[in-house]
């Protein structure tokens, strides 16, 4: 024990001394956290509409004035050709081309239907598939709208018309606010980026100056060794968890619904699954660099198919069992389930238990890998 | 020029020696593609339901089956109470409840109107929406089955085109930003490292002590970094036609010269990050917090730019990522012609000059 306790004191000493990367682990990650939750915002409003009116009557008009007024477009431009259109699609000037036909009203009116045309940029596949619905949905509330006027108007008589009325809800996150989705998330991106690059540098680090050998001299045991490279970057770790809850409170407002000791004790465990992971690539690279692109190399991985975007569940079957393997989805399961929706201890159980065996595993592998003899 | 040959030889045995960086090198654009042609999409299907039924008639079990069998959705399972929902968002995997009202077919017979509700688990929002929208559309289509297809008066029909990339595929959106990240990973990034590992060995005095000339020097570092990062461009684009069938619908040459210019530039930026630097970790630590993280997030690869506050929005205007990623999407999605993206190729052209004046005034000869 009183082994374990110099080797932390002296990786301690060894990290403050460091005024190089002091500001690298302390600074960078709020620096990211603010920088990311703000950029990382895939909510989808304003788009770009650009209006073509072959009609100029007073329908048309009625439904542009209805799209504009809606939350979710911007009217960008309007045009009389469909030439424009194209234009303002090519030259990034509109998401969104709605073409009036010439005769719009006149047809709408005499033959009961006529068609309209919706032109989206789907370069961005869900950008374009929610503005395609959104414009579906004002254009069918504009159609409903008109519709009743008319037959107040002409006092047509129908056959009853049965009609679904639908309401939703949106739980959890009422104001339908991105940073609520992503804060959690790139907290769990940043505890994980900080304890694998520093932990997958260290040993390496050692081993680049020679001091390995000093150590390997003395009667420390290799589980000593290990665990004595473990604990400060996992004390370093919950201490930069905490500075990203405070920022996710006071500059983002983001409810914390669950128990914060929950996130916590998940916390160690996965940080020690984290750490230990840095610790075995750094048993077997030669230097720095090529541990810094392995760890960034599986890290990128890990975060692509971690669910930090884009859902698991969207992905291909065998993706999503490849994905039981990734230590970063468990952790940002975790962290939103607990911190957005209060779940408790039972329902993430199976998280914790996962999350703890593959810890077990990774570090033995660490402490066998780790070779006294050079 | 047989000297200057014989450098660049040099530093190809420099890159092919270290077998564990060339493997992640070529490795990383290959797995990044894969990832994100195969299993990274926004296309939902498969979301996980529970369905509440209040009235369990013919009509709301129609529904029911309707939806699920749309192959957006699977059934979670069933609920009995309203009060049941909150727990079952809790434990994680349900997206959404659908709820169908009492009397759900004896209030359309008698009243002509029922009531459905939905509540979506919005912790992600564009999830919840998309979901929303889809159970919203299959509805519909259910009420015009149930009013015997009868139109209306009045019905406006939209008919709906998506262009440049119609089955919403994601790679279409990423193979520009990875082709630029990659870009900006090799040249940018290998040639900072390489460079001041040079000084740091010290072997840097040796070349400098050469007949050569000290540009000359710097060129031939640079050369095998243009030709690497010109083949794993290369490598990229053919695996996105050739696997992914993303297109490249605009001249494959002015594809192809903009990737060299961007590449000169990144190129020069990273000979200046050299210049500024002694050691291999702070060159490192630069290149990836300075230039990466820049370039994945605020370049408008993954994250849409429009939606970003002012201040990150005049940010991005000073990475040079950004101006090259509406370049390869205009030629290879868009496929329009140089007219419409010469300013954007202009600023490159106004970068990489910045750069090589910038690194030439601050090269010195002697190393301290």
């Amino acid at each position: 024990m009183r082994i374990i306790q110099f080797l932390v004191r002296k990786e301690f000493l060894q990290i403050f001394r460091n005024k190089g990367m002091l500001p690298i682990i302390f600074i960078m990650p709020v620096i990211q956290l603010v920088v990311l939750a703000n950029a990382a915002n895939f909510e989808i409003e304003n788009l770009k509409l650009f209006f073509i009116d072959k009609d100029q009557s007073t329908l048309s008009r009625l439904l542009r004035s209805k799209m504009d007024g809606s939350n979710y477009f911007l009217l960008s431009g309007f045009g009389l050709s469909s030439q424009d259109g194209a234009t303002a699609l090519d030259r990034n000037q509109a998401d969104l081309v709605i073409e009036i036909p010439s005769g719009f009203e006149k047809k709408l009116v005499r033959e009961n239907t006529q068609k309209i045309q919706l032109v989206v940029n789907a370069i961005d596949g869900t950008k374009g598939a929610l503005a395609n619905f959104y414009a579906l949905e004002v254009i069918s509330q504009f159609n409903q709208e008109i519709r009743q006027d008319f037959q107040a108007i002409n006092k047509v008589g129908v056959s009853p018309f049965n009609r679904l009325q639908v309401e939703y809800s949106h739980w959890f996150n009422p104001d339908l606010n991105y940073k609520t989705f992503m804060v959690p998330g790139i907290l769990v991106l940043l505890v994980t980026m900080i304890g694998a690059f520093l932990s997958a540098m260290n040993i390496v680090r050692e081993k680049e100056i020679g001091t390995i050998e000093q150590l390997n001299v003395t009667p420390i045991k290799k589980y000593q060794f290990i665990t004595g490279k473990l604990l400060p970057f996992l004390i370093l770790g919950l201490v930069e968890l905490t500075i990203g809850f405070i920022i996710a409170k006071v500059v983002f407002d983001i409810p914390f619904v669950g128990s914060i000791f929950l996130i916590y004790g998940f916390a160690v465990i996965y940080l020690t699954l984290v750490l230990g992971l840095g610790l075995f690539i750094s048993t077997f690279t030669e230097t720095q660099q090529q541990a810094m692109f392995i760890t960034w190399f599986f890290l990128v991985i890990f975060i692509l198919m971690g669910g930090l975007f884009t859902a698991i569940e969207n992905m291909p079957l065998w993706a999503q069992r490849i994905t039981l393997f990734n230590p970063v989805r468990y952790f940002i399961e975790v962290v939103r389930m607990v911190m957005l929706k209060g779940s408790g201890l039972m329902d993430i159980k199976w998280h914790a238990l996962i999350v703890f065996l593959y810890a077990v595993g990774v570090n033995g592998l660490a402490i066998y890998r780790y070779r006294k003899t050079v | 020029m047989k000297r200057f040959l014989a450098f660049v030889r040099k530093e190809f045995y420099h890159i092919f020696r270290d077998k564990r960086t060339l493997v992640i090198l070529f490795g990383m654009p290959v797995a990044q593609i894969m990832l994100f042609g195969y299993a990274i999409t926004n296309e939902i299907k498969d979301a996980k339901i529970a369905i509440l039924d209040k009235s369990k008639d013919h009509l709301s079990k129609r529904l029911s089956e309707k939806i699920l069998s749309s192959g957006y959705f699977v059934l979670e399972d069933y609920l009995n109470a309203e009060h049941e929902a909150e727990g079952i968002f809790q434990e994680g995997s349900v997206k959404m409840v659908l709820i169908i009202g009492e009397d759900f077919d004896e209030n359309l017979q008698q009243n002509h109107t029922s009531h459905i509700q939905l509540l979506a688990d919005a912790t992600d929002p564009n999830t919840a929406n998309t979901l929303i929208n889809y159970t919203a559309s299959i509805i519909r289509s259910f009420q015009s089955e149930l009013n015997d297809h009868r139109s209306l008066p009045l019905t406006i029909t939209p008919e709906v085109r998506m262009l440049y990339n119609p089955n919403l595929k994601s790679v279409f959106l990423f193979v520009p930003g990875l082709i630029t990240v990659i870009l900006m990973l090799v040249s940018a990034m290998m040639t900072s490292i390489s460079i001041t590992r040079e000084k740091e060995t010290g072997t840097m005095e040796v070349l400098l002590a050469s007949p050569m000339q000290p540009l000359q020097v710097i060129l031939a570092k640079v050369v095998p970094y243009l030709l690497l990062s010109f083949v794993n461009a290369l490598a990229i684009l053919i695996l996105g036609y050739y696997v992914f069938g993303v297109p490249i619908n605009g001249s494959l040459i002015l594809l192809l010269l903009e990737c060299i210019l961007f590449i000169l530039m990144a190129l020069s930026l990273g000979i200046l990050i050299s210049t500024v630097t002694h050691t291999q970790q702070t060159a490192l630590l630069i290149s990836l917090m300075g230039l990466m993280l820049p370039t994945i997030l605020l370049s408008g690869f993954i994250f849409p730019i429009e939606n970003m506050p002012w201040i990150l929005q005049m940010i991005s205007h000073i990475i040079p990522a950004k101006w090259f990623i509406i370049v390869v999407k205009s030629i290879m999605l868009k496929g329009v012609g140089i007219g419409y993206f010469w300013k954007e190729t202009l600023i490159l052209v106004g970068f990489t000059l910045f750069f090589v004046i910038l690194s030439v005034k601050k090269f010195n000869i002697r190393l301290a």
